[in-house]
């Protein structure tokens, strides 16, 4: 898990979901651990594209619950 | 109460409005009553572009074809900025009898006026969450609620916006982005001119304040749930209609 790349994601995280830094961590789960809904969750993923510069399509975020498996999502694609 | 509960509120700041359909009509009505608010403001049309306006972005696009939506809202955002009023307003008419309203009618129709819609909200409404703020105005009929004979295709789409409207402000009320519906009556603009006189005439007589709409009344309702007074108004559906579809 590169620093830099997980930084970013942190800080878009963070932004987002209004959580405290210390709270996105791989196995945080989205909704248990950081009181995301749904659109939270479509909201970080237009932030991740934007802020990476990727595209994610609906299919690839099925399945997705922790912080851990979005991260390596989106570092996949990088 | 405190007094800044009385005060008058403060004008609203510029925003950036696109209208869809602005050639004529409604959606040029809007298109002008938000310039005159000094709104930032595009315009789309699908053939014949809406008259010159000073400071009007008038936008070839075409609500049926997703890349031409696609393109229009990336110049809007480019040139004005990211959309913060939405007016999906473009749609048509393909009046005939069920009996006689082959598929292209009514899909033409369902694929203009509603889900041109869908196009449209759906392209503008990543931006508006991720700034969690925004207002979409759907411009649906009266015919909708009251039902017209030749306008089955139509009627259904109208409809169908409203159940849109309803939906989509759930998903994204807690984003302060709030979704309305305008329902107009009677109004005079060249879609009734299709109805001919005689059927006009007998439409006008039913309505109660005993005439036609303007655009410009369509529009100020329209402005109204665009702006800040309507904040806390959001999945309704505001007839501009002189009465004619009360209580439905």
């Amino acid at each position: 898990m590169s620093d830099a790349t997980f930084d970013k994601f942190r800080s878009c995280a963070v932004e987002v979901l209004q959580v405290p830094e210390e709270k996105i961590v791989p196995e945080a789960r989205f909704g248990d651990d950081l009181d995301a809904d749904s659109l939270d969750l479509v909201e970080l993923v237009m932030a991740l594209e934007e802020a990476f510069d990727i595209t994610v399509e609906e299919s690839e975020l099925d399945g997705i619950e922790t912080v851990g498996q979005a991260y390596d999502l989106i570092s996949a694609k990088l | 109460m405190s007094r800044s509960d009385v005060a008058a509120p403060a004008p609203d700041s510029a925003r950036v409005v696109l209208v869809t359909g602005a050639s004529r009509g409604i959606g040029l009505a809007c298109a002008q009553r938000f310039l005159a608010q000094g709104d930032s403001v595009a315009g789309t049309y699908r053939t014949s572009p809406p008259p010159e306006l000073p400071g009007l972005l008038a936008l070839r696009c075409d609500v049926t074809d997703p890349a031409s939506v696609d393109a229009a809202c990336t110049e809007v955002e480019n040139k004005l900025g990211p959309v913060q009023v939405l007016v999906a307003n473009a749609g048509i008419t393909k009046d005939t009898l069920l009996l006689r309203m082959g598929e292209a009618a009514w899909q033409h129709v369902l694929d203009t006026d509603l889900s041109g819609a869908y196009r449209v909200v759906r392209r503008t409404l990543g931006p508006m969450v991720r700034a969690h703020g925004g207002r979409i105005v759907l411009v649906s009929s009266v015919v909708a609620f009251l039902g017209s004979p030749g306008q089955v295709n139509y009627g259904a789409a109208k409809a169908g916006l409203v159940g849109m409207a309803r939906s989509l402000a759930r998903e994204v009320g807690s984003r302060d982005i709030t979704v309305n519906v305008v329902a107009p009556g009677v109004v005079d603009t060249d879609m009734i001119a299709d109805l001919g006189e005689a059927r006009l005439e007998q439409l006008t007589s039913m309505v109660p304040l005993g005439r036609r709409c303007t655009p410009r009344e369509v529009a100020a309702v329209v402005a109204f749930l665009a702006s800040d007074d309507a904040a806390y108004v959001t999945g309704t559906v505001l007839p501009v209609d002189g009465g004619l579809g009360m209580g439905l």
